[in-house]
């Protein structure tokens, strides 16, 4: 069984990181990962088939500021927002202070006239490390659907 | 609805005007479907390098129509409709599979890859009793053959004994750049889709529309890797239905102010506060030696192919309704790619698809043209820059492809 203290650390960690989003504080998003962090979104179809191309691939926290600043101040998209669920978390150890985490998400998008949809579900599969901080090294998010309702702008 | 297809007329300026009703008949589009998609048009089903295996299968469409496209134990591709030919069930129910024969799950009828009907289960009943008339015909209600083309790696089907080979339907000068891409076999590196919220006429005009690019998208004028004020121009090809846009890297205009007509006129894409902090996103390599940085390639009714930088992907527009369209993509590259190569390709694939930092506003805006046009069916679209005609033109502030488009799309409809 894995310490119940990692596994709280990690579930806070998976809900600090989807407040952050849900309450329009994207420029948090980047915080959340190590300085060598990585952050993916791909479908389960391209996973399966072992198939490299993803929706979303930010090498480095200086490519995640990038799309948040894209998203302030470039990219056109209707007012919207995410309430994210986070469940079943499964912790297993890599090694020192080191752990994969893999959780189910659903995401709900809620336009600025009340359009409520259930836009996004599929895991987080996160290498995530730290001591008193924990931190994503990276993070793939694999969409179960391969079929995204008109844009993706904000990320999961 | 509105009224039948028929009692429709066209605005008297001709090309330049797009009566909205075009986007809201629901008669107007089970005629596109016959007139169009099932009439003499190429439609793209997908690439060849999707289909690498022997005794292989993927499904695709013709507009509505359900299409299996299979790659036969001698490697042979053909396509053929996806329905049985008893009680019209699916016969291939995933995106795609691996089979020497397919059967249909209703009744174990099952095909050949060519689509041939080979068995009819218990078709001579079980003991002398049960089963068909000696003298009946399934066969006679098989599933339509889809004639293909596999052009340079491009499988396209047809279901008219009448539509010219690939090369004469795009016409030479649109002919030579899709061969300037698909030079090379290729390999999917993978795909996704979007649901557009739109007709899926008003996403083949915003894919023709090189107007719009560098005025919506942001990302293309700040960066200069595409302004109307750079060098490039628009070919329209075949009887107006397909087209290529491109750009030239010219150094000039990378430098600062030069080009700067954008801000001059105070408009909202020239903002010039923003600067990426990994720039590693846009670097790019010369693979072809043209200095083309982007080449979009449009083919009548719903095909595009995409060069943007090293960004290489197939556009595949479905109707899937009079108000909403599939825009299913695949990105690749070449087989004898390097990995530095693949990765250079993956990461600029952020600038496309659904959270493409350079492609998210279409879906988008030809949601607003759709929901903004709601009340408005007995008015017309102005389509006048570049004049009111048809012609390539070296000039990309024009809309002289939209008209191309609407003047392939009417000689179709016979309106």
């Amino acid at each position: 069984m894995i310490d119940i203290n990692i596994q709280l650390a990690i579930e806070n960690l998976l809900a600090r990181y989807v407040h952050a989003i849900d309450d329009d504080r994207l420029e948090e998003w980047p915080q959340f990962f190590s300085t060598t962090g990585r952050y993916r979104i791909t479908t389960l179809e391209n996973h399966k088939q072992g198939l490299p191309l993803c929706m979303v691939q930010a090498d480095s926290p200086a490519m995640m500021r990038d799309r948040i600043a894209a998203l302030r101040h470039a990219n056109i998209y209707e007012a919207q927002g995410y309430r994210h669920t986070v469940s079943s978390t499964l912790v297993k150890p890599l090694g020192d202070k080191a752990f994969e985490a893999i959780s189910n998400f659903t995401a709900t998008r809620i336009m600025h006239d009340g359009a409520t949809l259930l836009f996004a579900t599929g895991r987080y599969v996160d290498r995530i490390s730290g001591g008193a901080e924990l931190l994503f090294d990276d993070k793939l998010v694999i969409l179960d659907s391969r079929r995204i309702d008109t844009l993706l702008a904000i990320p999961l | 609805m509105k009224a039948a297809a028929a009692v429709r007329e066209w605005p008297v300026e001709g090309l330049a005007r797009v009566p909205y009703w075009v986007y809201q008949d629901a008669a107007l589009y089970a005629k596109e479907q016959k007139k169009i998609f099932r009439g003499p048009t190429w439609n793209f089903l997908c690439l060849a390098a999707e289909l690498p295996e022997p005794n292989s299968w993927r499904t695709s469409n013709i507009g509505d129509m359900p299409v299996v496209v299979t790659r036969d134990a001698d490697g042979e591709l053909a396509a053929f409709e996806n329905r049985c030919a008893h009680r019209g069930a699916l016969l291939c129910l995933k995106p795609c599979g691996k089979a020497k024969d397919i059967a249909c799950v209703y009744h174990n009828w099952t095909y050949d890859l060519k689509g041939n009907l080979q068995g009819v289960a218990f078709r001579r009943g079980i003991k002398g009793s049960g089963g068909m008339p000696a003298d009946a015909r399934p066969e006679s209600n098989a599933p339509a053959k889809v004639r293909i083309e596999n052009y340079h790696g491009l499988v396209f089907g047809t279901l008219a004994d009448d539509t010219p080979s690939v090369e004469t339907y795009l016409g030479p000068d649109v002919a030579a750049k899709v061969k300037r891409v698909m030079k090379a076999p290729v390999k999917s590196l993978g795909g996704y889709s979007q649901m557009v919220p739109s007709n899926w006429k008003l996403y083949m005009e915003n894919v023709k529309d090189t107007y719009h690019a560098s005025l919506l998208h942001l990302f293309f004028t700040t960066f200069r890797i595409n302004r109307l004020s750079q060098k490039g121009g628009v070919i329209v090809g075949g009887d107006g239905g397909c087209h290529v846009s491109y750009t030239i890297s010219d150094p000039a205009s990378q430098q600062k102010n030069a080009g700067d007509e954008y801000e001059k006129a105070g408009m909202r894409s020239a903002s010039d506060g923003f600067a990426l902090e990994a720039p590693e996103l846009i670097e790019s390599v010369e693979e072809i030696g043209d200095g083309v940085t982007v080449q979009i390639v449009g083919i009548f009714p719903g095909f595009v192919l995409q060069q943007i930088k090293n960004c290489l992907a197939v556009r595949r527009i479905v109707p899937r309704g009079l108000n909403e369209t599939e825009l299913l993509w695949t990105a690749f590259g070449y087989d004898d790619d390097t990995e530095k190569l693949t990765a250079l390709r993956l990461r600029q694939s952020n600038l496309i698809g659904p959270a493409g930092f350079i492609s998210m506003e279409d879906g988008a805006a030809t949601g607003f043209v759709q929901r903004g046009v709601i009340a408005a069916g007995e008015r017309d679209a102005v389509v006048e820059m570049g004049g009111r005609t048809v012609e390539s033109n070296e000039s990309r502030v024009t809309e002289t492809s939209v008209r191309g488009f609407w003047q392939a799309w009417r000689r179709h409809i016979g309106i």
